[in-house]
């Protein structure tokens, strides 16, 4: 058999999110990997998730903004924009309200893998996603963190 | 444009009041102006609860539906204003003061009068009729000064044994008077119900100390010496010492009116109608009591707001036409039930009857069915007449194997369980069928009972059919295999009222442990900020302190509102729209050297959106250090207090609005509650703070202060009903502390006041009942409650800002705390900036360069 390159399995980096101590159970912090930005979760019982924080159904990025529970004993997050709920264990879509999402948008969410690397949280994404290759909404790489109108006061 | 036609109105009473009131709610272009010619000194009441005027009550109490209505531009009330004749050619009405009123459709809703027999005696002073306000003002007046004179208990007597007689007994009982009911028939209310029935209910009314004597013929009143009524004189040769008496021996129509103007007269008076309430004059139509429709007039209210609607319809180009008088009564009388419907004779070829009678218990009950004993007909029910409203829907149904079931008394055996045909009337006011109702279940997916009511109008007006209304919909929600449940949600089998007094009765104070004991699973985004909500109603300590950041809606979260691109508004408490120059300018400041974009809210302050959620510390800061405080605009809390200028600088203004208004919102500022809450105070009647729209109004009146309730903009507009009128500054401040408080613990969850209001059984009366005559005995806990709200208020925002533990929240990314979301795109418009969308989004320049770059 040839060997061949598996498309199937992206390109991946890891990217360090902040320690575990400082994260608050229940409330989600966002964070930033070149042009992507992913929600992070830790949970009362311990566990630590990691999705992407655009809102399929809204297009902008505020899902680790939401509402943290479950249902039926599977651990979700609420889009705090509309309302619609993703697994946090596989990212799917458990209720999207009857809403369709943003054009150019699935309706499930990406999920990460999360490790812990000593007290760190270490998230691993796509390299091509922080390289805005899928071109989230407009915001490319090198772009990315510029400063904004209005910051100008000291 | 849309030509405005005249409609006068002859007659202020109930069929009056209902013919506008539905012209007003469904002529939504306007097309009409209806002037109402009434001959009494006030609005349309309810004369049907008449006798609650010697209950004590206020007689503002017998008002109709709600006062907003005669203040309508399109709607003029002329009291006093009898009319005398009326023009057909020239299409005119003229009345006592000899005023003219023109009209393109006249509507005759003159009613009936009390017909007294021409006897001896009739009109010697001490005798009355009983049929308006001032008919039992003078009858009450009168019974207070006989008794004065005669140091005794006075001596009444009723002449007419049927409903009205039954009533005035009544009247004369709360009075203070003896009573004698004289009846010609061989039974009380002979026209309702049977000899077992009025046995029964003659065996009751004595019980209560009311003497009945049955056939017996009135000759005549006879006077003392100072020529007022004295002695009652039988045809049997027997007569009564009377100090009182009233006549009630039936009522006529008044169609002189239509007499003179020649229109066709029945045989026993009234105006002849056709089937949609039209006189031979097609620019006259005839309502309510003076209408012989279908041959004969209608003594009975429900079937002339069924004239009145009908009349509305047609003139908007329906094709309504009367069903037929639905002759079926309850009431109660003396405090005893009588119910009587469909065939309660047994008059039907072959009916059979069914008949439970213990006069132990004082019951009597009859049901007249078919010869095969299966088909309901009609009945009678005399004592306890519970089963009423499940069994008049059901005449013409098969009542099942046992009808017996129905007779015996309630909890003895389970009642059969029928299924109503889908053309059983439910709402005989709204003249809903079962079928509608189940329609608007199925096929409009009506699943709740507020939806039922706004699709079908069942239930909207009196009330009585809202349980069978509910039973109906749960049927068939269950059918359709949707589970009526009151759940919060997966993890909460209560619902938010029951959940609201678990917690506070167990003292719990923190989410896990209200899940632990009341719950499962971890919660959601329904449980969580409901138990936010609670816990913040309850012990008012901050959204954000402990474990209850990560329960808080998404507003509630960061204290702000998110908008569509997840930035946020920012909105400073401005109390009562009063705001000095300085926060104006510090405002204007803010925005300008964030880039926000600002709009004045419907709420009278000022919103900036636009800030990201890292700079709403800095923002607040700067709102902070200048005296300002959080708006609680993204809470489900007290929003903010609307007012007019008021007395300080108005012309108009009696008091002093804005003063109240700040008051009020400084009083409930922080409020959480089931749904957001806004208030609204007028310094005139005129309402210029449109206060009626609020979920409390509040309303200046020259003596002091009036209170609405349960308005609503939104999705289904409401105007607040009247709580109390005229009352002090602190009157109604305990008024409103009680009934916000009432609300917050009992609503369901977003829920708003005028739903909850219109769910609450029993209505605002109910309400008013424990807020104000404490009927639950829990005012003084409400009290205690809100003070405690009160005194432990602390500004939101600034506690935050001294908490490096809580700033830590607002972070963009926990990994890049300098960095701004690098999503967001704005482009100008109106020289602001706005969120662009999809298509303006260009990702090479949006977000670049420390300026705005501007598509254009």
């Amino acid at each position: 058999m040839n060997p061949t390159v598996d498309v199937e399995t992206p390109v991946t980096t890891l990217v360090t999110v902040c320690e575990y101590d400082l994260l608050t159970p229940e409330l989600g912090v966002a964070a930033l990997a070149g042009a992507l930005q992913v929600a992070v979760f830790r949970l009362d019982d311990g566990s630590v998730h990691a999705v992407q924080n655009l809102c399929p159904f809204s297009g902008a990025s505020v899902m680790s903004r939401g509402i943290t529970g479950s249902r039926g004993g599977e651990p979700t997050v609420a889009s705090p924009l509309y309302k619609q709920v993703f697994s946090l264990l596989d990212g799917r879509c458990l209720a999207d309200l009857d809403k369709q999402p943003r054009p150019g948008l699935g309706r499930d969410l990406a999920v990460y893998p999360v490790t812990l690397d000593g007290a760190r949280v270490v998230v691993e994404v796509p390299l091509d996603a922080v390289l805005g290759g899928h071109g989230l909404l407009g915001s490319t790489g090198p772009l990315a963190g510029r400063a904004l109108p209005g910051d100008s006061r000291p | 444009m849309i030509t405005t036609e005249k409609i006068v109105v002859v007659g202020g009473g109930m069929v009056a009041h209902r013919f506008v009131e539905a012209l007003r709610s469904r002529d939504t272009e306007g097309r009409f102006h209806v002037t109402v010619l009434a001959e009494e000194p006030r609005a349309p009441y309810d004369r049907v609860a008449l006798t609650t005027y010697f209950t004590g009550r206020d007689p503002k109490e017998l008002s109709l539906g709600d006062a907003g209505l005669w203040h309508d531009p399109l709607v003029s009330l002329q009291r006093e204003s009898r009319v005398v004749a009326i023009d057909r050619q020239a299409r005119t009405a003229t009345d006592r003061h000899g005023r003219v009123f023109a009209w393109d459709h006249l509507v005759l809703a003159t009613g009936s009068y009390a017909w007294t027999p021409p006897m001896d005696g009739a009109t010697l002073p001490g005798c009355f009729v009983y049929r308006t306000i001032d008919d039992v003002a003078a009858l009450n007046a009168w019974v207070v000064q006989r008794a004065e004179e005669l140091g005794r208990p006075v001596h009444g007597a009723v002449i007419g044994g049927g409903l009205l007689g039954l009533e005035a007994a009544g009247a004369l009982q709360e009075l203070g008077a003896t009573s004698t009911v004289i009846q010609f028939a061989d039974r009380l209310m002979n026209l309702q119900v049977d000899e077992g029935g009025g046995n029964a209910l003659a065996r009751l009314i004595e019980n209560l100390g009311v003497t009945v004597r049955c056939n017996t013929a009135t000759k005549a009143v006879r006077a003392d010496d100072r020529g007022r009524a004295a002695r009652l004189t039988f045809t049997d040769g027997d007569d009564l010492k009377v100090d009182v008496v009233i006549f009630a021996t039936g009522v006529r129509p008044r169609d002189d009116l239509a007499r003179a103007a020649g229109l066709p007269i029945g045989e026993r008076g009234g105006v002849v109608v056709d089937e949609t309430c039209l006189t031979a004059d097609p620019g006259i139509s005839a309502i309510g009591e003076v209408a012989c429709i279908q041959g004969a007039c209608i003594g009975l209210v429900g079937p002339g707001y069924t004239m009145a609607e009908i009349t509305v319809d047609r003139l908007l180009g329906g094709r309504a036409t009367f069903p037929g008088a639905d002759t079926a009564a309850k009431l109660k009388l003396l405090g005893v039930d009588v119910a009587s419907f469909g065939d309660a004779f047994a008059t039907t070829p072959g009916a059979l009857e069914l008949v439970y009678s213990d006069p132990v218990a004082g019951v009597y009950k009859k049901l007249v069915l078919t010869d095969d004993a299966r088909t309901l007909l009609g009945g009678i029910l005399v004592g306890d007449a519970s089963a009423y409203s499940a069994l008049r829907p059901l005449v013409g149904s098969n009542l099942g194997v046992d009808p017996a079931g129905w007779l015996l008394p309630e909890g003895a055996v389970e009642r059969p369980s029928v299924e109503l045909p889908d053309a059983a009337t439910v709402c005989s006011c709204n003249n809903v069928t079962a079928g509608t109702i189940r329609e608007a279940v199925c096929q409009q997916q009506c699943t709740d009972l507020a939806g039922v009511k706004a699709c079908t109008r069942a239930g909207t007006s009196c009330g009585s059919c809202l349980p069978l209304v509910k039973k109906i919909m749960g049927n068939e929600l269950a059918r359709a295999g949707i589970q009526v449940s009151n759940a919060l949600c997966e993890h909460f089998p209560l619902s938010r009222a029951q959940l609201f007094e678990a917690v506070q009765v167990a003292g719990l104070t923190t989410f896990s442990q209200i899940l632990q004991r009341f719950g499962s699973g971890r919660g959601c985004d329904i449980c969580k900020p409901t138990v936010a909500s609670i816990l913040a109603s309850l012990w008012n300590e901050h959204v954000l302190a402990d474990d209850r950041a990560a329960l808080q809606d998404t507003n509630d979260r960061v204290m702000a509102n998110m908008q569509k691109d997840g930035t946020y508004s920012v909105v400073p408490r401005v109390p009562g729209g009063e705001i000095l120059p300085e926060h104006l300018i510090l405002i204007g400041q803010i925005a300008q050297d964030h880039g926000l974009y600002t709009k004045i809210t419907g709420g009278q302050r000022i919103d900036l959106f636009g800030a990201r959620l890292e700079q709403l510390p800095q923002i607040w800061k700067r709102l902070v250090d200048a005296g300002m405080e959080s708006g609680h605009a993204y809470g489900k809390s007290l929003r903010t207090v609307k007012s007019c200028v008021g007395s300080t600088w108005c012309r108009y203004g009696v008091q002093d609005s804005v003063g109240m208004a700040i008051a009020l919102e400084l009083r409930y500022r922080g409020l959480r509650s089931p749904h957001k809450l806004k208030l609204g105070v007028s310094g005139c009647a005129r309402e210029c703070a449109e206060a009626r729209g609020k979920d409390v109004g509040v309303i200046a009146t020259d003596r002091g202060w009036n209170v609405y309730v349960g308005g609503n903009g939104g999705f289904t507009p409401r105007h607040a009903q009247l709580l109390v009128e005229d009352v002090d500054d602190e009157t109604l401040l305990r008024v409103i502390d009680r009934y916000l408080m009432f609300y917050i613990r009992t609503a369901d969850r977003l829920q708003r006041t005028a739903a909850w209001q219109e769910e609450h059984e029993g209505g605002l009366d109910a309400i008013r009942a424990v807020i104000i005559d404490d009927s639950l005995g829990i005012c003084a806990d409400l009290d205690a409650h809100m003070a405690r709200h009160i005194d432990s208020y602390e500004d939101e925002w600034k506690a935050v800002l001294n908490d490096p533990e809580r700033l830590r929240q607002f972070t963009s990314f926990i990994n890049a705390p300098d960095q701004p979301d690098p999503t967001l795109a704005y482009v100008e418009q109106r020289g602001q900036r706005r969120p662009a969308t999809t298509e303006e989004r260009d990702p090479a320049v949006l977000i670049a360069g420390s300026t705005l770059e501007v598509r254009r």
